[in-house]
């Protein structure tokens, strides 16, 4: 029962990704209502198996069949349901269930629409095994697919040779971690023997891997690589912002919700290995702390409106490996959650604001938009003050659970993290002002078709909006429903933080810094109605900050060059110059004859002077010489 | 008895065969006729043949002397070949001047 | 029934083939190929292991000894499954004097049956350089003709390896004087000490890197792959290259264990500096079948470093991989094939746009191409995770470069695939997959994952001969 409920789960969207492909091409709207009827199939069923793991508290193992067999142990194809994965399931599904709707109405005019539907139920299928599956390698199946969906949907508009850019930088950005995540598997397997979660976690308990904590270091370290990889931080976070090529939905989808969470969850799993590498943990949490600064003061002066979303997620993933970092999984998984929501809402939002500008993507060029998409603007602000931390939205408990974390265990960080938030409410409602408020700064074209879109999108729109708002009941402080729900499968929960003194005046800190980042966003865009600069004129360190670091160039300068000109060198240089020494040995029998051809000159004087000197020679030799 | 060859010794024989065969090599090697050099390749062939009756006179062994004969008869057989060839190749390039005879180099 | 009716039936095709005329000659070819392949089938079915020995000669001693154990099954089944759908992507053409052609297909094929069943020194050398001859024939005759280039590469390439196979024979020729037998029983219980052991390891070592090829040797691949029809190509990249990685597990590593444990490090690192280096090449070309010679340099170096390696995992990895990559390349160079057919070019500047006009095609090579790259659940993905595990386990940093290949195989990959299949059409019509070229190409890439979701049946015919050859690759001390 329970394992045809989880093929039944799993294998919704595959059939679904099958069917758009195969049996929807020029048939309209089909492929969509195929595509959201496979995942909303997937979310009943994670909805009854969750049921009933939230009552039986046991989780559910499911064995498929014998997969990979090594000498020293056997890699199984079997699945893991526990309290983790399904709750990853729910927003997964649930937030794809809501993304496909969107998108039957976002690509409406789109010729390729089957396929985008089938890569996307392809995606699901692949994050529903990346999640369930009961090892790393099965989860690292997902992992890689879920790359695959990406780099195709990224690429969905392929005659576009940018936007095959930045789906080729995705996937080999991507497969730099996967080769960290491989070797983590492989030290894994050469220290414990099984890569299964379950019989992991038995060996750590049981105190398998002291002997060896520097190997199980060097493990985490290049799990934590690939993490870094599939969830954008540094060093290997430019991919994300360029991946906003694919189209919005899958931004919202893929790069906002659930894919780039991968990382997060799959740290999450191998919890009590983190534990147990201290030094790892900290890296950790400073690359997440880092990342989130960086990408929060880019965010602050980019102009186009996905890619302002993109940096913030890259920020906010940073602030959710700071709390991993800190040990605080289940502070982590609940800003996961949270974000999941209201940054979907953010991308759906400003999808809808690309739909009914046509295709615009400039803040510049807008403005004044609250006047005519009244449901964008309202669910865009809610989300807008949940990311920001304005209590009582999500977003406030999430993020303010991750600062009191940090404040706890390390200042620095903690200041890091709080002047991030401020940035984040700073850009965020920058963004809100510039989209919404003032004046509207089109074109007169667009002001006239300017609209609400349909209910397609504004359905998804206003539930996303809901959770946002209401999503942080699920871990209220003092009052932590994740918190016991995830107990059983964390190794060690941090203690509840009780709603003490210290606690209080940190969340008055933390919404004060969000309402400075508020009030000076107000001042610059609502008061003194400012539009940021064009390009041309924007110089110095801000134009450092507008071009992202120049990190994309940095790393084209240290990486992508070189290997193009070592491959240069190799095939200019090394390839003829290799051949001609093997060949040389031709070379050499050539040169050879040809000495010897001119021996044979045809002149018979010559032939014969031979003839004597070699009778004399023989002469010489048997008579003088022996 | 005391023959001629003892009195005059066997070391004149071989000189004289000696100068006779490096007259014919010098020739070979010098002279570019082909009717000349085919004469010097006789005087070398010649010289060897005296060179054979005399050591077979010197070790009273008739063997020397039957090889004398077989290679005249042989020799004369090989004249009478290169002779004809010699005449063919005149009638083709108009000269016997082995210089000339390239047309089989490769 | 005996295994060698597989060489009998290849050899009777090849004459029934030319005797049928070049009308039937690739439709008999074909039914040849298939009725070996069933046989062969067959005989993985019964797991019929019995080696088989005739004398052949009493001076030199000489017999003719098959062993078909899983390893040489596994191997032999590869060749007899690709020489079908070798032949199905060549259906469509026209080609010129066919019924030598497909003879000297099914010929060669036979020899490298015959190759990996051998299990006497002296037939193994025999089949060994009866199968270069009519590649090198097929190479000379049916060549692309468009450069007067193709006459010296392919005399390079036969001179080239078979200078090469002379060293293999040089250690042969010692061996049967140390042991006074070739029979390859025999030889592994040869007892020779460590200097003895590495010069035959070293005339082995010359035969295989030219014929793999590993880094320094390879210089006759490209430009034979540019050259050769593409049914040669195929043969060449698909299975023959096959035979040298397979002899370094069946001849080099159990005869000469000492040497092996003590210079494989070398060897090891000459292998993988194949793969970074293929890689890297591999980026910079614009022949499309020069790209896949350089990326097939790549993988290839990769099994060879397990091969070396003599770690069991690297090893069962390095099989799996070898039918992994057969299937692999010959779907890459039948897509370059297709594209071939409709513009008349291979050159990656000349192309683009292909998906727009092509969708069918280019999800297809998208499918071969994602395998090729090894993607998790298609089969190269459990060959090289095998294979970088085997090798990782003896220094994680040979997991580590060899690993770059995931990296930068996607790199030059995706960036070919970009190149060619996306960005804006070229106008030119370009017909979608026929029915032949589609059935093909899926056969090839049903294989491919069906295996990677499932490979437990290779894994079971593989595994006990692989853990029989460990005895001596690994000998107790």
């Amino acid at each position: 029962m329970e394992t045809t409920f989880v093929l039944l789960l799993l294998l919704s969207p595959f059939v679904g990704f099958l069917s758009a492909l195969f049996f929807a091409k020029n048939k309209g709207n089909l492929a969509g209502y195929i595509g959201t009827t496979a995942v909303f199939v997937s979310f009943v069923f994670t909805v009854l198996l969750f049921n009933q793991v939230n009552t039986t508290k046991n989780p559910i193992h499911i064995h498929l069949f014998e997969w990979m067999q090594l000498v020293d142990f056997k890699i199984n194809f079997s699945f893991l349901l526990d309290q983790l994965s399904l709750l990853w399931l729910l927003f997964v599904t649930g937030i794809g269930t809501l993304i496909h709707l969107y998108s039957i109405s976002y690509l409406h005019d789109d010729e390729n629409r089957h396929k985008y539907f089938s890569y996307l139920n392809l995606f699901l299928f692949f994050m529903i095994l990346l999640v369930i599956g009961s090892n790393l390698l099965i989860l690292f199946i997902g992992w890689e697919g879920v790359g695959l969906c990406s780099y195709l949907l990224i690429g969905f508009w392929h005659t576009n040779q940018n936007y095959n850019d930045a789906a080729k930088k995705a996937f080999i950005m991507n497969r730099i971690g996967d080769l960290g995540f491989l070797i983590g598997i492989f030290i894994l397997g050469y220290v414990f023997n099984t890569l299964d979660f379950v019989e992991l976690k038995q060996a750590v308990i049981a105190g398998n891997a002291y002997s060896q904590l520097e190997w199980v270091g060097l493990a985490t370290l290049c799990l934590f690589i690939g993490a870094t990889g599939k969830s954008a931080q540094l060093p290997l976070f430019t991919w994300l912002p360029d991946a906003m090529a694919g189209p919005t939905p899958v931004s919202a989808l893929i790069h906002a919700a659930t894919m780039v969470t991968a990382g997060i969850f799959m740290i999450t799993r191998l919890d009590f290995m983190f534990d147990l590498t201290p030094a790892v943990q900290d890296l950790m949490a400073y690359v997440g702390a880092f990342t989130a600064l960086l990408a929060a003061t880019i965010a602050c002066f980019q102009n186009d409106i996905k890619k302002v979303l993109a940096y913030s997620t890259v920020s906010q993933l940073g602030l959710m490996f700071l709390a991993l970092g800190l040990g605080a999984y289940q502070v982590a998984v609940f800003h996961v959650i949270t974000h999941a929501f209201f940054k979907a809402c953010l991308f759906l939002g400003s999808g809808s604001v690309i739909h009914g500008m046509h295709g615009e993507q400039d803040i510049r060029n807008m403005g004044g938009l609250r006047h005519k998409m009244k449901t964008t603007h309202i669910t865009f602000a809610i989300s807008t003050l949940a990311i920001s931390g304005i209590p009582p939205l999500a977003g406030f408990f999430s993020k303010d659970e991750i600062l009191l974390v940090a404040f706890h265990e390390n200042t620095l960080l903690w200041i890091i993290a709080a002047i991030a938030s401020i940035l984040t409410a700073y850009y965020m409602f920058r963004l809100l002002f510039l989209t919404f408020y003032g004046t509207f700064r089109g074109t007169e074209k667009q002001a006239k078709e300017l609209c609400e879109s349909d209910g397609f999108i504004t359905f998804p729109l206003v539930v996303l909006a809901v959770l946002a708002a209401v999503g942080g009941a699920i871990s209220i402080p003092g009052n932590s429903w994740l918190e016991n729900y995830l107990k059983p499968v964390l190794s060690q929960a941090t203690e509840a933080h009780h709603l003490d003194a210290t606690t209080l005046t940190l969340m008055a800190t933390a919404v004060v810094g969000a309402l400075i980042g508020l009030g000076i966003a107000f001042f610059k865009f609502i008061k003194r109605e400012e539009v940021p600069m064009t390009d041309d004129r924007i110089i110095g360190f801000t134009s450092l900050i507008y071009d992202k670091y120049k990190i994309d160039e940095i790393y084209d300068f240290i990486i992508v060059k070189p290997i193009n000109l070592l491959g240069s060198f190799g095939k200019n240089v090394i390839e003829p110059n290799l051949s001609k020494m093997i060949f040389s040995v031709d070379a050499i029998t050539d040169s050879l004859g040809n000495q010897g051809k001119k021996l044979h000159n045809g002149n018979l004087g010559f032939y014969l002077f031979a003839f004597v000197f070699g009778l004399c020679a023989t002469v010489y030799y048997l008579f003088f010489i022996r | 008895m005391e023959t001629i060859l003892q009195e005059i010794g066997i070391e004149t024989y071989l000189y004289l065969s000696a100068l006779l065969f490096c007259i014919g090599v010098f020739g070979l090697l010098l002279r570019r006729n082909a009717i000349v050099m085919f004469m010097s390749i006789e005087i070398m062939l010649n010289a060897v043949n005296l060179m054979l009756v005399a050591f077979s006179t010197f070790h009273q062994d008739a063997a020397g002397q039957v090889f004398v004969f077989f290679s005249m008869a042989v020799a004369a057989a090989e004249v009478a070949v290169g002779l004809a060839v010699i005449v063919a190749i005149f009638r083709n390039i108009g000269s016997i001047d082995v210089d000339q005879l390239k047309n089989l180099k490769g | 029934m005996n295994i060698t009716i597989l060489l009998i039936l290849l050899g009777a095709g090849a004459l029934a083939t030319y005797g049928a005329g070049n009308k039937w000659a690739p439709k008999v070819a074909l039914g040849f190929s298939i009725l070996t392949f069933i046989c062969a089938l067959t005989f993985v079915n019964q797991h019929n292991s019995s080696d088989f020995i005739v004398k052949w000669f009493s001076n030199p001693n000489v017999s003719f000894a098959i062993k078909s154990d899983g390893l040489a099954l596994t191997l032999v089944l590869l060749t007899t499954a690709l020489v079908p759908i070798i032949l199905l992507t060549s259906l469509n053409k026209e080609i010129k004097n066919a019924k030598s052609f497909y003879a000297l297909v099914l010929f060669m094929a036979g020899a490298m049956v015959g190759t990996f069943l051998a299990a006497d020194g002296f037939l193994y050398y025999i089949f060994w350089e009866l199968a270069l001859l009519p590649i090198f024939m097929i190479g000379l005759f049916w060549g692309d003709n468009s450069t007067g280039e193709r006459k010296k590469t392919m005399m390079r390439f036969f001179v080239f390896t078979f200078a090469g196979s002379l060293f293999m024979l040089g250690s042969f020729i010692y061996l049967y004087q140390k042991v006074g037998s070739f029979y390859i029983a025999d030889l592994y219980k040869a007892n020779l000490n460590s200097t003895e052991q590495f010069w035959v390891f070293l005339g082995f070592f010359i035969a295989y890197a030219i014929k793999i090829p590993i880094l320094p040797f390879h210089s006759w691949q490209a430009k034979t792959y540019q050259f050769a029809p593409t049914v040669g190509t195929m043969l060449l990249s698909g299975a023959m290259l096959k035979m040298g990685l397979y002899s370094v597990i069946r001849w080099q590593m159990p005869i000469a264990p000492l040497a092996a444990k003590e210079y494989g490090p070398v060897f090891i690192w000459l292998s993988l500096a194949g793969v970074v280096y293929g890689s890297l090449v591999a980026l910079k070309q614009d022949n499309l079948k020069k790209l896949m010679a350089y990326s097939s340099l790549a993988h290839v170096g990769l099994i060879a470093a397990a091969c070396y390696s003599g770690s069991q995992d690297a090893i069962t990895g390095a099989v799996y991989q070898m039918v992994g990559h057969g299937f692999v390349i010959v779907g890459l160079f039948y897509c370059v094939d297709i594209i071939h057919s409709r513009y008349k070019t291979i050159q990656i500047s000349d192309l683009g746009g292909i998906r727009t006009l092509a969708p069918k095609f280019t999800s297809l090579f998208l499918l071969v191409l994602v395998a090729s790259i090894g993607l998790p659940g298609t089969f190269n993905f459990i060959g090289e995770f095998t294979m970088l595990y085997g090798l990782g386990a003896q220094n994680i940093s040979y997991a580590v470069v060899g690993g770059t290949s995931i990296i930068l195989g996607a790199y030059y990959m995706l960036k070919m695939f970009q190149n060619t299949m996306l960005g804006t059409t070229q106008q030119k019509p370009f017909d979608d997959v026929s029915w032949s070229e589609g059935f093909t190409l899926i056969l090839i890439i049903g294989v491919l994952f069906y295996f990677g979701m499932y490979p437990k049946p290779l894994h079971d015919l593989i595994a006990p001969s692989i853990a029989q050859l460990n005895v001596y690759i690994n000998p107790i001390k």
